[in-house]
């Protein structure tokens, strides 16, 4: 597992803001508050991630946010378009994937990509150069010819996702991108969303998978029974309730406990637990660890076993809602 | 015009796919064609010897009916095709681009109507040995007329597919709508052989006036009144249904 260390620069505009955004639905059943107030700011050049259970209210903030079902209340601007009064001109602007994809399985790859850019106003020749462009950047080149319905799963989320980025928009909705993928090509589509990232387009994407909003995303909402709940970099969340935590198997216990409680980065120090073993809660284990080896080392004590754990997305989860995510998801 | 171009890109991707998949054409067409070999000339003897059978060779009245047959059911089935669209997702990724909504829906229902012209044309030139004769210049009526019904029942077809969402709530609401439409229609037999109370209930469904006026153009009767009222009529319910229609694909979560 890799850490995020890239910075967002929180002046930079935002492609989406929201402000009390809801949505209620009315059927036979009475109303349900699906979306109840939602505040959001996605900065331009980020990964967003929003993350909750099943039926938390993701899915129907994207599809409100990408023009398919209006909201029943509140403000949005997306991609510098109001969203209530001028969906027609949000569309102009944004990719959208929906979870299930959009491909015909009787049509080529190439023909669902020209006809995608001709639907944004590409004449035929800029969109056949287009789309052998966009085969190309997501390896879908040698499957041009072939209809969507022999593709693997892999292949037609990325022909879904160029579909999205077709008409090269500055802003890109992916609804659980990775549902359905095996490990291989989960991965390999979370290199191309990074591309998409470095090239400038902001990604704006649901998911349930706490690895794919830790690993992938720049930045969280965490929304639970159609509210957020937190709100921040993954590392800045998982800082905010828990902190790292070094696990030493050392002898000595007190001494450690001592020497360690005088050092400023330690928040807290124990060995309660039974396994004796002694635990340290820091703000930044990957710079306290070095800095704790020297000082056990300068103490003239050394540790059999050293371990660093972060909290999880999960823990964050939990914190906020007293549930675990893990449980909730399906 | 955008919706112009919008339309012939929705017009131009459907007749691709459906060319793609030629077979239901075909299937399209066997069912009125059986009727043509099977049941016409049954018809024949009885037209010869029934008081009541209006003017008009035998075929020249039954066929103008198997030609509703295949613009009212080769209409109202395209809805299917719309339902597998909205389950592949086609149709909400292109809910999210800047295409027009009328032409998401006219771009779909003419190529419905292209289809079943084309399956007219077939179903009279294989009519034509069994002794049907038509008058040329009032077959390009009788086939604009066809076009209308398409447009009108293509359309309904694809609101209450995004309604219903589903092939098997499709199914019998179309099939129920569809089969008095066309049995009051007169299709297989003229409504003059029916008793009043049948004859009123035909009256309120408007594709008997369309049997009617395709009968009269194809004796090339310009003239005869029921031409200009099936018409007329045909393409009033027209404009309805597409500007249903397409209130419908505006706003369906499809």
């Amino acid at each position: 597992m890799t850490t995020q260390t890239r910075t967002i620069d929180p002046a930079a505009e935002s492609v989406i803001r929201t402000r009390d955004l809801r949505k209620t639905f009315t059927g036979r059943g009475g109303a349900v508050e699906a979306v109840k107030g939602v505040d959001l700011d996605v900065r331009a050049g980020e990964i967003f991630g929003f993350l909750g259970p099943n039926g938390a209210g993701k899915t129907t903030t994207l599809r409100m946010l990408a023009t398919l079902i209006p909201p029943t209340s509140g403000e949005a601007t997306v991609a510098g378009v109001d969203l209530l009064r001028n969906p027609g001109q949000v569309r102009e602007r944004i990719g959208y994937v929906a979870q299930g994809g959009g491909s015909d399985p009787l049509m080529t790859g190439r023909g669902e990509l020209v006809i995608q850019a001709r639907l944004f106003g590409m004449s035929r020749k800029q969109a056949e150069v287009r789309a052998a462009e966009v085969l190309a950047a997501l390896d879908l080149a040698d499957a041009a010819g072939r209809t969507t319905g022999t593709y693997s799963g892999g292949m037609r989320r990325r022909l879904d996702i160029g579909m999205g980025i077709v008409h090269q928009p500055k802003l890109l909705f992916l609804d659980e991108p990775t549902t359905g993928l095996d490990p291989q090509a989960r991965a390999n589509l979370w290199d191309e969303v990074r591309k998409l990232r470095d090239n400038g387009t902001t990604v704006f994407l649901t998911t349930h998978y706490l690895e794919e909003a830790d690993i992938l995303c720049d930045r969280v909402a965490i929304i639970d029974h159609g509210t957020i709940v937190a709100e921040g970099t993954p590392i800045e969340l998982k800082r905010a309730i828990a902190g790292d935590v070094v696990t030493l198997g050392i002898s000595e216990h007190e001494r450690v406990l001592s020497l360690a409680r005088a050092e400023s980065y330690v928040r807290e120090a124990n060995d309660q637990d039974e396994d004796g073993l002694v635990r340290l809660y820091v703000d930044d284990g990957d710079r306290a660890l070095p800095q704790l080896l020297r000082l056990l080392d300068g103490a003239g004590l050394s540790p059999q076993t050293i371990a660093l754990s972060r909290p999880s997305l999960d823990d964050v989860f939990l914190r906020k809602t007293g549930r675990s995510l893990r449980e909730t998801a399906a | 015009m955008k919706v112009v171009r919008d339309t012939w890109l929705i017009f131009e991707r459907s007749m691709f796919l459906t060319l793609r998949n030629p077979v239901w054409i075909i299937v399209g067409l066997l069912q009125p064609f059986l009727y043509l070999v099977l049941f016409g000339p049954l018809l024949k003897s009885i037209a010869e010897s029934t008081p009541g059978f209006p003017p008009g060779g035998a075929f020249n009245i039954f066929v103008p009916g198997l030609l509703i047959q295949i613009a009212l059911f080769g209409a109202a089935f395209v809805g299917f095709g719309l339902i597998s669209e909205m389950r592949s997702g086609v149709v909400e990724r292109m809910r999210v681009t800047p295409l027009s909504r009328f032409a998401m829906l006219l771009g779909r229902a003419l190529r419905d109507v292209v289809i079943l012209d084309v399956q007219a044309l077939v179903l009279i030139v294989l009519a034509l040995p069994f002794g049907l004769k038509i008058d040329p210049a009032g077959l390009l009526v009788a086939l604009s007329l066809l076009s209308l019904i398409g447009l009108t029942m293509a359309p309904l077809s694809y609101t209450l597919a995004l309604i219903l969402k589903n092939e098997d709530a499709l199914a019998p609401v179309v099939t129920t709508i569809s089969l008095p439409l066309l049995l009051l229609s007169g299709i297989l037999l003229p409504l003059t052989l029916a008793p009043d109370w049948l004859q009123t209930l035909a009256k309120i469904n408007p594709l008997s006036h369309a049997v009617d006026a395709i009968r009269a153009l194809f004796n090339g009767h310009f003239g005869d009144p029921s031409v200009g009222f099936g018409v007329a009529l045909m393409a009033i319910l027209a404009i309805l249904a597409l500007a249903v229609a397409s209130r419908t694909f505006g706003r369906s979560a499809a």
